[in-house]
C-alpha cells in the first residue's frame, strides 16, 4: 500500500482540530480541549514518522511525490492546484514541524492551564500548524503563500494573545505590518514570475528558469530580490528584524513555536525552495549572506545587552536565522537546513525552559532579578544548560556544533565564501557564546532574588518536553560529522536529491580542523569570559558598564542598535505628521464627490414623480419618439 | 384597380395613431383613454394588413386576428379595473388616483 496517499491528512489533522475547537470548543472540558489541541498535532507526528520511514526506506522516483487534491482554480490557463509535494526537503521541515509543535502543544497544556482563552490558545495554534505545513508541502508559490499569510495571521492573532493589555496589541500590530512590507515584495515577485513562466508551479519554474533566463538576466535578479523581501520580513532579517523582540508579548510557548523553531525559518524554506532563481542571480545571493551575516553581528550584540530574559533568545533566533542567510548565500544549502532543524530543537527548548523560568518566577522577565535557580529547578537547569550549550556550539558534545561549525567552514570555503565572511561568523560565534552564558549563569547562579511560589518542575507535561528536545539538541547533530573527520554525512546525502552540494574551493578540507580549533578555543574563551564577568566578579561587568562609553554601547545595543528609533523618525512620524496636516483625505473628496453628485441627479429624477398617470404617459411617448429618432437618423 | 403607393398608405394608421395618442394624453377620463388606446392598438393593426398586402403574406392578416381578440380580452379587463375604481374613489378622473405616488417627495 501507497503510505504517501495519506500525505494530505499530515495539515488534515491539524486544520480538523482547529475546525473543532473553533466551532465547539466553548463547550469543551478543558482536559479534552487539551487532548484534542495536542491530539490532532500528535497524530500528524506519528503519521510523518510514517510516510518519513517509508520514505527512506522505498524512496519515490526521483525522491519526489506530488499529490493533487483539486485544481483551485483556473483562469486561461493558469490553474494553481490544492497540490502537495513531498522531497526531502519539505520531510524534514514537516518532520520539525509537526514534532517540535507536538512537544510544544503538550508543554502547553500545562503552561497555559491557568489562562482564560485556553480554547482559543489551542484553535490558534492548531491553525497555525496547519498553514505551516501548507507552506512547506504546496507544490506552487500560491498555494505556499497562502500558507505563508495564514502563519502570519497566527503569529499575530498569538501576539496579541493577551490581548487586555494594549502593548500586546501594539507588538501584535507591529509584527504584523513589518512582515507585511515583505509579503508586499513576495507577491510582487510572484506576479513577475506569472508573467514569465505562466504558471506558479515550483518544479516547473525551477525547471523552466535556466532555459530562459542566462545568469544575471535584468529579470531574475528583481524576482530574487523580491522573493528575498519577503523571506527578510518573515525571518526578521536586516533591514525587517525589527518585530521579533516585540513579538515576546506573546505567551512563550507561541515564542518557542512561531517565533524560534518555525515560522521565522519559513524565510529560509522560501529561498532553498527555488535555490535555482538564486543560483542564476550570484549578486542577490551574495547579498543574502551579508544580510545575513549584518544580521547576525547587530542581533548578537543587541542580545549581549539584554535584560529581558525571551528577548536575549528573540535577539539570538534572529542572529542564528543571519547563520542560515549566510550559508544560504555562499551555497551551503544543507548546511543552512541542517541548523534549522538543530535550532528549531534548541531553541525550542531554550524558550520552553525559560517559560518555565518565568512561571516559577511569577511573570518576572530580567534575568537580573532571578539568580540561583540552579538548585531549586534541576531539570530546568540542565535542559536550559543543554540548550545553552547547543545555541553556544559547545565541540564534540552539542548538536549546536556540527551545524554551526559546517557553516563556518562553509562560509570560508565555498567557492562563494571568503575570508571576510567566515571571520563576521566567527565573531558572532564568540558573541553567541558571551550572551548564552552571560544568561546562563545570571538566571541560574549567585544567589537567590526572589523565591519560587509555584515550581512547574512538578508539572510533568512540561518537563518531559524539555528532555526530550534536550535529547534531540544532542544527537541531532550526529547525523552530518564534519568532513575533516569522518565520511558520515546522511542528512546532505539525504537533501542532495533537491539541493546541490556545496562547491569548496580545492585543498580546503585539510583547513577545517584548525577552523574548529579556533572556534573551540572561542568557545571555551566565551564561557570563561561570562564566567569571570558574572559569578566570579559580578562587578567587572558592572564596572565596565558605569564608563561613559560602557554606558553608551550598553543603551545602542539595548535598544537594538536603534532601528526602532530610526524607523520611527524615518516612516512612522511623517506619516503621522500628514494624516495630522490632512485630516481629512483630499482623495476623499473625489469619492465623496461622486455620491453628491448620485444625491443630485436622484433629487432631479424624484421630480419627475408627480403623480399625474398622464405626465408618465407623456414621457413614455417622448422616449418613443427621441428613441425613433435616434435609429432613424443616427 | 388604383395602386395607391406605401407612404400614402400608411398616413392613416399615422393619424389614427396620433389621435389615440393625444387622445389618451389630453383626456382625463379613464373611459375615453381606453378608448383613445383601442385607436391605437387598431392603428397597429391596419400597418399589419398593409404590411401583408405589400408582401402577399397572410401573416400580417393572422396578427390582425390576435389584436383584435386581444384587445376584447383587455377591454373586458380594463373596464373591470375602470369599475372598481369608481367603485373605491367615486371618480373615474385620472388626476385624481394618485395613491402609489411617494408622499415625501412631494414637499
Amino acid at each position: 500500500m501507497d503510505v504517501f496517499h495519506l500525505l494530505w491528512l499530515v495539515p488534515a489533522f491539524p486544520l480538523a482540530g482547529f475546525l473543532i475547537l473553533a466551532l465547539f470548543g466553548l463547550r469543551l472540558h478543558s482536559r479534552a480541549i487539551a487532548w484534542i489541541g495536542t491530539g490532532s498535532i500528535g497524530l500528524s507526528a506519528i503519521l510523518t514518522l510514517w510516510i518519513g520511514v517509508h520514505f527512506l526506506t522505498q524512496p519515490p522516483a526521483n525522491y519526489q511525490y506530488s499529490l493533487t487534491l483539486w485544481t483551485w482554480f483556473d483562469i486561461n490557463g493558469f490553474a494553481p492546484g490544492i497540490a502537495l509535494y513531498l522531497d526531502p526537503l519539505s520531510l524534514v521541515y514537516i518532520f520539525v514541524i509537526t514534532f517540535v509543535s507536538f512537544f510544544i502543544h503538550l508543554y502547553s497544556t500545562a503552561f497555559m492551564r491557568s489562562n482564560e482563552g485556553y480554547v482559543r490558545f489551542f484553535a490558534y495554534m492548531n491553525l497555525f500548524v496547519f498553514s505551516m505545513l501548507v507552506l512547506v508541502l504546496a507544490n506552487n508559490l500560491l498555494l505556499l503563500y497562502l500558507g505563508w499569510e495564514g502563519v502570519g495571521l497566527c503569529s499575530f492573532l498569538l501576539i496579541g494573545f493577551w490581548y487586555r493589555d494594549e502593548v500586546n496589541g501594539y507588538a501584535a500590530r507591529k509584527a504584523f505590518i513589518v512582515t507585511r512590507i515583505g509579503d508586499t515584495a513576495f507577491i510582487i515577485g510572484l506576479f513577475l514570475l506569472v508573467k514569465q513562466f505562466h504558471t506558479l508551479n515550483i518544479q516547473d519554474i525551477l525547471q523552466q528558469a535556466p532555459v530562459v533566463w542566462s545568469a544575471g538576466a535584468t529579470a531574475v535578479v528583481w524576482v530574487t530580490i523580491l522573493l528575498l523581501g519577503g523571506a527578510v520580513g518573515k525571518s526578521a532579517q536586516l533591514p525587517l528584524q525589527t518585530w521579533l523582540p516585540d513579538a515576546m508579548a506573546g505567551p512563550t510557548p507561541v515564542s518557542a513555536l512561531i517565533h524560534a523553531a518555525t515560522m521565522v525559518t519559513a524565510g529560509v524554506y522560501l529561498i532553498a525552495r527555488t535555490h535555482v532563481l538564486y543560483s542564476l542571480a550570484p549578486a542577490v545571493q551574495l547579498l543574502v549572506a551579508i544580510i545575513g551575516l549584518l544580521t547576525l553581528l547587530i542581533a548578537g550584540f543587541s542580545a549581549l545587552a539584554q535584560h529581558d530574559l525571551k528577548r536575549i533568545l528573540a535577539y539570538s533566533t534572529i542572529s542564528q536565522i543571519g547563520y542560515m542567510f549566510l550559508a544560504l548565500g555562499v551555497g551551503a544549502w544543507t548546511a543552512a537546513i541542517f541548523h534549522f532543524m538543530i535550532h528549531a530543537f534548541f531553541k525550542a527548548l531554550l524558550f520552553l525552559a525559560a517559560g518555565a523560568v518565568i512561571m516559577a518566577m511569577e511573570e518576572e522577565h530580567d534575568i537580573f532579578k532571578m539568580g540561583g535557580l540552579r538548585k531549586k529547578m534541576p531539570v530546568t537547569f540542565w535542559t536550559f544548560l543543554v540548550g545553552s550549550g547547543a545555541l553556544a556550539a559547545i565541540p564534540l558534545i552539542t548538536a549546536g556544533f556540527y551545524s554551526k561549525d559546517l557553516i563556518l567552514f562553509d562560509a570560508f570555503a565555498s567557492t562563494q565564501g571568503s575570508f571576510w565572511l567566515w571571520l563576521g561568523g566567527f565573531v558572532g560565534a564568540f558573541i553567541t557564546v558571551l550572551y548564552t552564558f552571560r544568561m546562563v549563569f545570571v538566571t541560574f547562579y549567585g544567589e537567590q532574588k526572589k523565591p519560587i511560589t509555584h515550581n512547574p518542575e512538578e508539572e510533568k507535561a512540561m518537563m518531559i518536553p524539555l528532555v526530550v528536545l534536550a535529547v534531540l539538541s544532542v544527537i541531532g547533530g550526529w547525523i552530518e560529522l564534519p568532513h575533516a573527520w569522518a565520511h558520515f554525512t546522511p542528512f546532505s546525502d539525504f537533501l542532495t536529491h533537491v539541493l546541490p552540494p556545496t562547491n569548496l574551493k580545492p585543498d580546503m578540507e585539510s583547513q577545517e580542523f584548525m577552523l574548529q580549533l579556533l572556534t573551540a578555543v572561542i568557545v571555551f574563551a566565551g564561557i570563561y569570559l561570562s564566567w569571570l564577568a558574572y559569578v566570579k566578579k559580578p562587578a567587572l561587568s558592572a564596572s565596565w558598564k558605569n564608563t561613559s562609553l560602557g554606558r553608551a554601547c550598553h543603551d545602542f545595543f539595548y535598544k537594538g542598535w536603534m532601528f526602532d528609533q530610526l524607523y520611527d523618525k524615518l516612516f512612522v512620524k511623517p506619516v503621522v505628521w500628514i494624516s495630522r496636516i490632512d485630516p481629512h483625505d483630499f482623495i476623499d473628496y473625489i469619492y465623496e464627490g461622486f455620491g453628491r453628485l448620485n444625491v443630485l441627479i436622484h433629487a432631479g429624477f424624484s421630480r419627475t414623480q408627480s403623480g399625474y398617470v398622464r405626465w408618465y404617459l407623456l414621457c413614455i411617448a417622448i422616449g418613443i419618439l427621441f428613441i425613433f429618432s435616434l435609429i432613424l437618423f443616427v | 384597380m388604383i395602386s395607391v403607393p406605401v407612404s400614402v398608405q400608411l398616413l392613416l394608421p399615422s393619424v389614427l395613431f396620433l389621435i389615440g395618442l393625444l387622445g389618451v394624453l389630453i383626456r382625463r377620463n379613464v373611459i375615453f383613454m381606453l378608448m383613445a388606446m383601442e385607436i391605437m392598438l387598431n392603428a397597429a393593426g391596419l400597418v399589419f394588413i398593409i404590411g401583408s398586402s405589400l408582401w402577399k403574406q397572410a401573416d400580417g392578416q393572422v396578427m390582425v386576428i390576435f389584436i383584435l381578440a386581444m384587445a376584447a380580452a383587455e377591454v373586458a379587463v380594463g373596464l373591470a379595473l375602470i369599475l372598481q375604481v369608481f367603485q373605491m374613489h367615486k371618480t373615474v378622473d385620472v388626476d385624481q388616483l394618485q395613491e402609489l405616488k411617494d408622499e415625501r417627495e412631494r414637499g
